[in-house]
């Protein structure tokens, strides 16, 4: 029995639509842009991966640790690349 | 009448009437000819539907050689207009069309395709694969590069060439400094090609992890097929911010909006910066699988196995890694804060201990081998000191205080040249001489072949290195002309004698293409040069099917255990193989896209929409048809297999 309920997809969804109430919470009350932005970034992060490894299963195939090599790899090519023009353009203009 | 105003030249003269015309003759020669001798259909099956590697591969090569002489065409233009002070060959627009053009040609319809002809002729022949992972993906990444280099070229002369630099620096780029329709066509162009290489390297990507026969671990992967995977990384990583950054000045120079405007918000170095996070790593894109060459090349004709095959396999993957993360020190100079010059100095240098490992590592290859100083190795051996000196110009270039010095003089000209000629068309013309026997079935004249080395490098010498002390002493990149008191005239006419030893090389290589066709004995078998790696390991021509039982791999020279160690590389009986299907969609999407692009140049929206509708309907096409290839019988292996030589 327990193979045939979908424990984790299940979890999964309840988790995501907890972090999308929390994301809703930003438009209903009265935040300063600054803790409004942190929250929807960091919900919305967490929601990507949520999705991206609950629902498209990433990791579950037999190249799963390509998978997740290729994203981290991804992630830090953007982070470098998104940080360093805002370093270059911006903070140590 | 009015309509057509717009397709003229903004600037004509007699040199681009002369193209006109040229033009003209040749495309009513190249139709009259075809039809006269009754090729078209055989232009349409065998090429232009094509999905094979291989003869896409070859399709890339004549583009790359083609491309070669236009941009070499622009080089030795600029270098006799700079051989005199006050030289009146050609006027300000001009020279910045050719420059710019020159750069734009060399780079991406040049460099690109000739290391795309590499990774379709080689990789799945040194994996023991069929084809590549996806064929008609393939053939599509070739039209539409072709496409855009077509494109590109015609810019000439239909509305005027771009004349902002090949990095088309914003606000210059603009609308209001740039008003004739060249950077347009430099958006669009390179777009239409650039998604033809980004698709390359999905194609390549997924072919090396997923194709290869069987016993090959990713450790036992011939060095070239490995470079070519660590460049297609670094493709797909790259090329999506081109893609945007191209988009997004389209979008300025057409619809008026201001990303790279100096009003309204916009941020004109915004272009630079997203230009050159690109652009480094581009850099690395071509060199990579140059140094993956020159690791094979070296290693054959040392008769010894590549030194330091893990650090090689090492050094790239950091170099892919590092080549994101110095992007800034192309505008040291842009007026940003010491810290951040400094962080890109040091990712800068750090590129140079990857390097440095791999330049020793073939230095060792060679240590103690039994050298066979041949044409593609005479080029390697060349390389690497040459290729040394523009890598600690390089390392001069990467100290930002020092850069105010260089940056914008031809030093910096001089820097980039002397690494990318003799690391990637030294290589890719090893490469050429290298291969040509295993795709075309005769070698190239090794005697005609030597004095194009010796040509090449002399005249490589002779017109860079006094750009160093030219560079130095104040000269500026990109200034069509210099007054005699500058001093700079003799060794610009030096430079311009070396520029013209290399265009008489590089004629060298038609002469000896077209007499080795003529005089070059075929009976030379699948492996004249005595090599180590899988390819050499099937026949000559190589059969469409490439091996006709699946290759046993033991180590990454499986080719030369099955020659000195009596490993046996293929066991088994034939069995029947399963190839795709040709298909025109490509080649007629690629046109169609030529079309889009051609109309969004000229803002034509009516047409442009028209066309995009119909790159629309090729895609739903493709998604809709049921073509599962066709299969080769035994009985059909056997025969080939027979005629070529016999099973080994």
């Amino acid at each position: 029995m327990k193979e045939l309920f979908p424990a984790k997809q299940v979890m999964g969804f309840v988790f995501s639509l907890i972090l999308t109430v929390i994301a809703l919470f930003v438009y209903y009350t009265d935040m300063s842009f600054t803790v409004g932005m942190t929250v929807l970034l960091v919900t919305a992060f967490i929601q990507a991966f949520l999705q991206l490894v609950v629902f498209m299963h990433a990791g579950e195939s037999k190249d799963g640790k390509s998978i997740y090599t290729t994203i981290f790899y991804g992630a830090i090519i953007a982070i470098v690349t998104v940080f360093g023009s805002l370093l270059i353009l911006l903070w140590d203009m | 009448m009015e309509f057509f105003q717009r397709f003229a030249i903004p600037h004509p003269s007699p040199a681009i009437y002369a193209s006109m015309v040229a033009i003209a003759l040749v495309s009513i020669a190249i139709v009259v000819g075809l039809t006269y001798f009754k090729k078209w259909g055989y232009l349409w099956r065998e090429w232009l539907t094509t999905v094979d590697h291989k003869k896409i591969g070859i399709m890339y090569l004549l583009s790359a050689i083609l491309m070669l002489f236009r941009g070499g065409a622009d080089a030795i233009m600029m270098r006799a207009q700079l051989a005199t002070p006050e030289a009146k060959l050609l006027d300000a627009q001009h020279y910045n069309e050719i420059f710019t053009t020159h750069g734009v040609v060399m780079i991406i319809f040049m460099a690109m395709p000739f290391i795309f002809a590499f990774m379709n002729l080689l990789v799945p022949l040194q994996i023991g694969a069929r084809d590549v992972a996806f064929p008609r993906l393939n053939a599509l990444s070739f039209w539409l590069f072709f496409f855009g280099a077509m494109l590109f070229n015609i810019s000439f002369v239909v509305g005027g060439s771009p004349d902002a630099g090949w990095t088309s620096y914003f606000p210059l780029a603009g609308n209001d400094f740039s008003t004739s329709v060249g950077t347009n066509y430099y958006m669009i162009a390179i777009q239409i090609s650039g998604i033809g290489s980004l698709m390359t390297g999905i194609n390549m990507i997924t072919t090396i992890l997923k194709m290869r026969a069987p016993g090959m671990t990713l450790m036992k992967m011939p060095m070239f097929t490995w470079s070519a995977f660590i460049a297609n990384v670094i493709i797909v990583f790259a090329f999506p911010v081109l893609t945007v950054a191209l988009l997004m000045g389209t979008t300025d120079r057409l619809f008026g909006t201001n990303f790279f405007t100096t009003g309204n918000g916009g941020m004109d170095m915004l272009w630079a910066n997203f230009f050159w996070v690109w652009g480094h790593p581009e850099v690395y894109i071509l060199i990579l699988p140059a140094f993956g060459l020159y690791s094979e090349i070296i290693s054959t004709f040392s008769g010894r196995n590549l030194y330091g095959y893990k650090s090689m396999v090492a050094s790239m993957v950091l170099i892919s890694l590092l080549s994101f993360l110095v992007w800034t020190h192309h505008f040291f100079t842009m007026g940003q804060g010491a810290l951040t010059n400094s962080i890109f100095s040091v990712t800068t240098m750090a590129i140079a201990v990857p390097t440095g490992v791999k330049i020793f590592n073939w230095l060792f290859t060679m240590w103690k081998g039994k050298i066979r100083f041949t044409v593609p190795m005479l080029y390697s051996i060349g390389f690497i000191p040459l290729f040394t000196i523009g890598g600690v110009t390089g390392v001069m270039l990467a100290m930002s205080a020092a850069d105010y010095q260089y940056h914008n003089t031809m030093f910096l000209v001089a820097h980039f040249h002397n690494a990318i000629i003799p690391g990637v068309v030294f290589a890719m013309l090893a490469g050429l001489t290298y291969y040509w026997p295993k795709f075309f079935g005769f070698m190239l004249n090794e005697k005609i072949g030597k004095s194009t080395f010796w040509l090449l490098s002399i005249g490589f010498v002779l017109a860079f290195f006094p750009m160093y002390i030219t560079g130095l002493d104040g000269q500026a990149r990109r200034i069509y002309t210099y007054s005699e008191s500058t001093g700079f005239g003799p060794l610009n006419m030096v430079s311009f004698v070396g520029a013209a030893l290399m265009a008489i090389g590089f004629i060298t290589i038609v002469w000896n293409i077209y007499y080795s066709f003529k005089n070059s004995p075929r009976n030379i078998g699948s492996d004249p040069w005595d090599a180590r790696s899988l390819e050499w390991a099937t026949h000559t021509p190589v059969p469409v099917y490439n091996f006709a039982r699946m290759p046993q791999i033991s180590s990454s020279e499986t080719f030369w255990d099955s020659k000195k160690k009596g490993h046996q590389l293929f066991k088994g009986e034939y069995e029947e193989i399963h190839m795709p299907n040709n298909s025109g969609v490509p080649f007629v999407m690629s046109a169609i896209f030529f079309v889009a692009g051609f109309s969004f140049v000229f803002a034509l929206w009516v047409p442009a929409v028209i066309a995009l509708i119909g790159i629309f309907i090729c895609m739903g096409l493709r998604s809709f048809e049921q073509d599962h290839g066709y299969h080769i019988h035994v009985k059909e292996i056997e025969e080939t297999e027979e005629f070529l030589g016999g099973a080994k």
